[in-house]
């Protein structure tokens, strides 16, 4: 392919980099959103509603548009100078914002499906409030939340392909950049399905390897 | 942020609206015309039939759209014989090109949702509608697929919104939708916030009129009577059919 | 006896006449490295480039020390304004909006754009070697303008996203073409090749490096080598703002490597064309 492997190699580490980070993002702002989605208070609901349908009704190609030019003119008011966004962080940050909503609807979901006996149990033992969620909550909620959250974790790398566009040297650029050099978008396109295709794979199997773990009696 | 100029672009940017609806209708009617035989087959016992289709709803549903459709677009234009026959006709359109992407990628995702709703019909039922002596296509296409859309509806609506928001992805095929529409007036207007806040405002307003009619018809199949405070043109509707 | 001249009006101008003759003045450039023929980096990892060549060049006529640093384009300008370095020479445009942040030396080359379209589309003949500059227009260029748009009336013209040759190409064949926009250069050439657009308007040496490829002999230049206009006054050398006396000493080493042909025979040598500045 021209020289291309090398570069389809160092595309396949942006693309797992970049859904990396945003997924780890994405979990610790789909849990804050849960949180609030559960919380006492009607503000903090009404934010995290207005988050997630906004989020969730939006083409993910639109947010990292927006992200990436809106990004660069709100940063350059804001600092008073010119300030370009990277497609790097810009990738990563629409990506956490979109992660963030759908894991915030898996993770309210998951947690409303522990009975509330469970909470009150554990808060009549003595057990303070902050070890009742990370001790009782949240690992019955990973378990209820895994599947989804595979779901969720395939859309985002498939979504990572869109950062592309604004110029991120990810598996799609390559492909883009390579056939349209080599003139061989077929050979290309295909050996980019084959990459993403190897990745979800791989995810999927872990998940499944996760998933039989955590489903292995621990009473 | 100015509120002139959103007001603006989005009476600029509905003019993408028609041709968005255009693609995701159609790709949706193609890829629900497609999936129902190719769900029953999913869904099959027989691992000539399931396997087949499994293949394809497994790499069409792993890898990401943006490759299909670049696949069709440019990849299929590479090759001769689809540039010197009829078939050129078609896809020298990028509207077809996308189209076909879109209602492929769609039929992916709507066999996986079917053939949960299929699998999950009591057998009993289909051993009655035997018993009854029904023929096997009508007992798929009159009791089968009836109770499983009804079950798996909420999961076909998700569907529906997400090819909404998926032909945005026309616009990187020179597509003058709703989103190829705003990143030329980005292009002209030097505007990125404002424009895509009113490209952002259309698409929520698709989708959020989407979601709003499949809670209708789920409320209409469950056959639970509508809230007339909430719906009473509802309840009129369902007096005159 | 033309850089003793240079040099005393250098060193007047920059007030600072007692310093510089005793030690040389330091400049540290920093350039992209990979986008050839501009700049690019060897297999050694040394930069080399057109870039690199008038930039030492600049420098001896400066009288000054030069070194050239990488760095990545999405964040070559703010590393300029934070002092990482003290001038940027990547081929970059002088545009407005960089002006912002940001002064610039005056042009030190200046590129070209040109149409290329499908052959056998029967179009009229034109001097694709002609050269047509955008900013100052007159009679004969607005004829030239004039019939280049009654050549291409009703054709399909694929142009990059959010570039200058789409400004240009939505100026002046917007009413007469229908355009079709493409997120890269590469996307917009297979489809000329494919023939979804019967042409398109963008930088020369994309467009000879797709006319040279395996797919390019459907299409040829067609029309005069446009500049100018929205394109700006050409590629300059990137300064801080608050670094006057360091464009002034630029200025006049670009001014005196233009007089005196440095500049067209640098870019002779790595772009196989005369690019130099208008004088």
């Amino acid at each position: 392919m021209g020289g291309f492997e090398e570069q389809f190699l160092r595309g396949l580490e942006t693309t797992v980099l970049v859904a990396a980070i945003s997924g780890a993002f994405g979990m610790l702002v789909g849990l804050a959103g849960a949180a609030a989605k559960l919380s006492r208070f009607r503000a903090l609901r009404m934010v995290a509603d207005a988050y997630t349908t906004i989020v969730r009704g939006v083409p993910e190609l639109l947010v990292i548009l927006l992200v990436y030019f809106g990004g660069t003119a709100a940063l350059t008011a804001l600092v008073g100078s010119y300030v370009e966004v990277s497609a790097l962080w810009a990738g990563v940050f629409s990506l956490t914002v979109v992660f963030g909503a759908y894991a915030t609807e898996i993770f309210r979901g998951a947690i409303q499906a522990i009975p509330r006996g469970q909470t009150e149990a554990a808060l009549s033992i003595g057990l303070a409030p902050w070890q009742t969620w990370l001790l009782v909550i949240l690992p019955q909620m990973a378990r209820i939340a895994l599947p989804a959250l595979c779901n969720l974790w395939i859309s985002l790398l498939k979504d990572t392909s869109l950062i592309s566009i604004v110029g991120l040297s990810d598996i799609m650029r390559v492909a883009v950049v390579g056939a349209g050099s080599m003139r061989d978008p077929l050979t290309f396109y295909l050996a980019a399905s084959a990459l993403y295709l190897m990745l979800t794979s791989f995810s999927l199997l872990t998940f499944r390897l996760v998933e039989r773990r955590m489903l292995a009696p621990v009473h | 942020m100015d509120i002139a100029l959103i007001t603006e672009s989005i009476e600029t940017l509905l003019g993408g609206v028609v041709l968005t609806l255009e693609l995701t209708i159609l790709s949706l009617l193609i890829g629900f015309g497609l999936s129902v035989p190719l769900a029953f087959m999913r869904a099959s016992r027989s691992q000539w039939l399931s396997m087949p289709v499994l293949a394809y709803t497994y790499v069409f549903r792993g890898t990401p759209l943006l490759v299909q459709l670049f696949l069709i677009y440019y990849g299929l234009s590479q090759l001769a014989f689809v540039r010197e026959s009829f078939l050129w006709l078609l896809f020298r359109d990028p509207f077809y090109c996308a189209l076909l992407a879109f209602s492929l990628n769609s039929a992916a995702y709507t066999i996986e949702v079917f053939r949960g709703g299929i699998q999950s019909v009591p057998p009993g039922l289909v051993e009655a509608a035997q018993a009854i002596g029904l023929s096997p296509t009508k007992i798929r296409l009159r009791i089968v697929f009836p109770l499983a859309f009804r079950t798996v509806l909420p999961s076909y609506a998700n569907e529906v919104v997400g090819m909404i928001k998926a032909s945005s992805l026309a616009s990187t095929v020179t597509l003058l939708e709703i989103t190829g529409l705003a990143r030329k007036l980005v292009s002209e207007t030097f505007a990125p916030y404002e424009v895509f806040i009113a490209a952002g405002a259309i698409y929520l307003g698709l989708t959020f009129l989407a979601s709003r009619l499949f809670n209708l018809i789920e409320l209409h199949l469950s056959g639970a009577p509508p809230d007339k405070a909430r719906f009473p043109w509802l309840l009129k509707l369902r007096q005159a059919l | 006896m033309k850089k003793l001249m240079l040099a005393l009006a250098l060193a007047t101008t920059m007030g600072l006449a007692p310093v510089l003759a005793q030690e040389p003045m330091k400049v540290t450039i920093a350039t992209e490295g990979s986008s050839p023929p501009w700049n690019s980096t060897d297999p050694t990892g040394k930069l080399i480039g057109f870039d690199v060549d008038l930039g030492y060049e600049l420098c001896r006529r400066m009288g000054a020390t030069c070194t050239f640093v990488a760095q990545d384009w999405d964040g070559i300008i703010p590393a300029l304004t934070v002092g990482k370095y003290d001038a940027i020479m990547g081929g970059m445009s002088i545009t407005e909006k960089r002006k912002k942040t940001i002064d610039f030396s005056t042009p030190y080359a200046v590129g070209f754009n040109q149409i290329v379209m499908r052959k056998g589309l029967g179009l009229p003949p034109t001097d694709a070697k002609a050269k047509l500059n955008l900013t100052q227009m007159d009679a004969s260029k607005q004829a030239t303008i004039d019939t280049l748009r009654t050549a291409l009336s009703g054709r399909t013209l694929g142009v990059l996203r959010s570039s200058n040759s789409e400004v240009v190409v939505n100026e002046l064949f917007g009413k007469v073409a229908t355009i079709r926009s493409y997120d890269t250069n590469e996307n917009m050439t297979m489809d000329v090749a494919a023939g979804r657009v019967d042409g398109t308007l963008a930088d020369y040496f994309v467009l000879k490096t797709f006319l040279e490829s395996k797919d390019g002999d459907v299409a040829e230049f067609y029309g005069p080598m446009l500049n100018g206009g929205p394109w700006g006054p050409g590629a300059g050398i990137g300064i801080r703002k608050t670094d006057p006396q360091l464009k002034v000493a630029f200025d006049k080493a670009i001014a005196s490597a233009n007089e005196d042909g440095a500049i067209m025979a640098l870019t002779e040598k790595w772009f196989g064309m005369d690019m130099s500045p208008p004088k």
